[in-house]
């Protein structure tokens, strides 16, 4: 027997209401693909450009209580910033890394819209000068793409070097904050 | 030994049960079914990030259903009759029982009857599970369901 929309909505707007959800989820239409964001009642956990397999991600990292509900507000400035109106964000983050984690993605908030740095700059900035490829493990697994800005960390020689969701789309969003000039 | 199962995300859960349990609380139920379905799954939740198995989670979500729709059932008449789960009298399991025939008399049921009926022929769970939904035993399970289906039969013969 189907659920009506609208039965389905409120149970989810009731269990949020309640406080009974460990995770929200939800997925966002992006120029860059569909996007699968999550927050927890602390803030933005997980924004990935694949979303096989998250949920029970999720589930391991935060509880098992994980239910797709709107995250209108992640919508909304994920939306600014793809229409270019948007240079940073302002969203609350949930962030369970480990120390080294949380200073170099810290660092990594600092590095300005529309500019380039690399992962040497970043290991020195938190002071692990050669811990470039560590850096770059980090860029790598980071757990919100975009608002924690991976895609403006390039290689000493400039290259684009690498991205978890693909060079393609690091190049678009270089491209969109005007970033990158024609080759 | 078996590896243990890894409790899913509530939202696969949910979507895997959420129909089946609305239907089964419309046939409890009629008309009451969307709060009791809500009530139900709001239940789970609470409950979830408790449970330490994953192996019986239809079992578990028809349980709390029963046990919402008894209690809407016990708290809107307390005149009609709830059934204990002891047998008007015993018998072999029905034979040649036609539930499809007969589901649309299922509102006619005492509660407990009622639950145990759908839950046997309409959801086919084991007595054993029929009767952690009840809350009584095995026997009591499968008791109240024969009760029921007899009670069905005579009622279908009462049509005129």
């Amino acid at each position: 027997m189907n659920v009506s929309p609208d039965l389905d909505a409120r149970f989810r707007a009731a269990a949020l209401a309640e406080g009974l959800v460990d995770v929200r989820f939800d997925l966002v239409a992006s120029p860059v693909g569909e996007l699968f964001v999550a927050s927890t009642p602390r803030g933005l956990c997980r924004i990935s450009y694949t979303p096989a397999g998250q949920e029970e991600e999720l589930a391991r990292l935060f509880g098992s209580r994980v239910l797709r509900i709107p995250l209108d507000e992640v919508r909304r400035e994920l939306d600014e910033y793809f229409a270019g109106r948007r240079r940073s964000f302002d969203l609350a983050l949930d962030l369970r890394v480990t120390p080294f984690n949380a200073a170099v993605l810290a660092e990594l908030a600092r590095v300005p819209y529309g500019r380039l740095d690399t992962y040497g700059d970043l290991a020195a900035r938190v002071g692990r000068p050669g811990a470039a490829r560590a850096v770059g493990g980090v860029m790598n697994r980071n757990p919100i793409p975009i608002v924690l800005p991976c895609h403006r960390i390039v290689g000493a020689n400039g290259s684009l070097t690498g991205y978890a969701g693909g060079l393609e789309i690091k190049r678009t969003l270089l491209e969109l904050e005007g970033a990158l000039l024609d080759a | 030994m078996m590896a243990p199962v890894a409790i899913p995300p509530f939202e696969s859960f949910y979507a895997e049960h959420r129909g089946a349990v609305l239907g089964y609380l419309r046939r409890m139920l009629g008309p009451a079914a969307e709060d009791a379905w809500q009530e139900t799954f709001l239940r789970a939740l609470r409950a979830y990030e408790r449970l330490e198995r994953a192996d019986h989670l239809r079992a578990w979500v028809f349980t709390i259903a029963t046990r919402v729709a008894l209690d809407e059932l016990r708290g809107a008449s307390r005149s009609v009759p709830l059934g204990d789960g002891l047998p008007e009298q015993e018998a072999p399991e029905p034979r040649g029982f036609a539930y499809g025939e007969l589901e649309h008399l299922t509102g006619s049921l005492p509660p407990t009857e009622r639950a145990a009926v759908v839950l046997r022929y309409g959801y086919d769970l084991p007595y054993a599970e029929i009767g952690a939904a009840l809350g009584s035993s095995v026997d009591a399970a499968r008791a109240a369901t024969s009760s029921g289906v007899r009670r069905l039969r005579r009622n279908l013969e009462r049509q005129p």
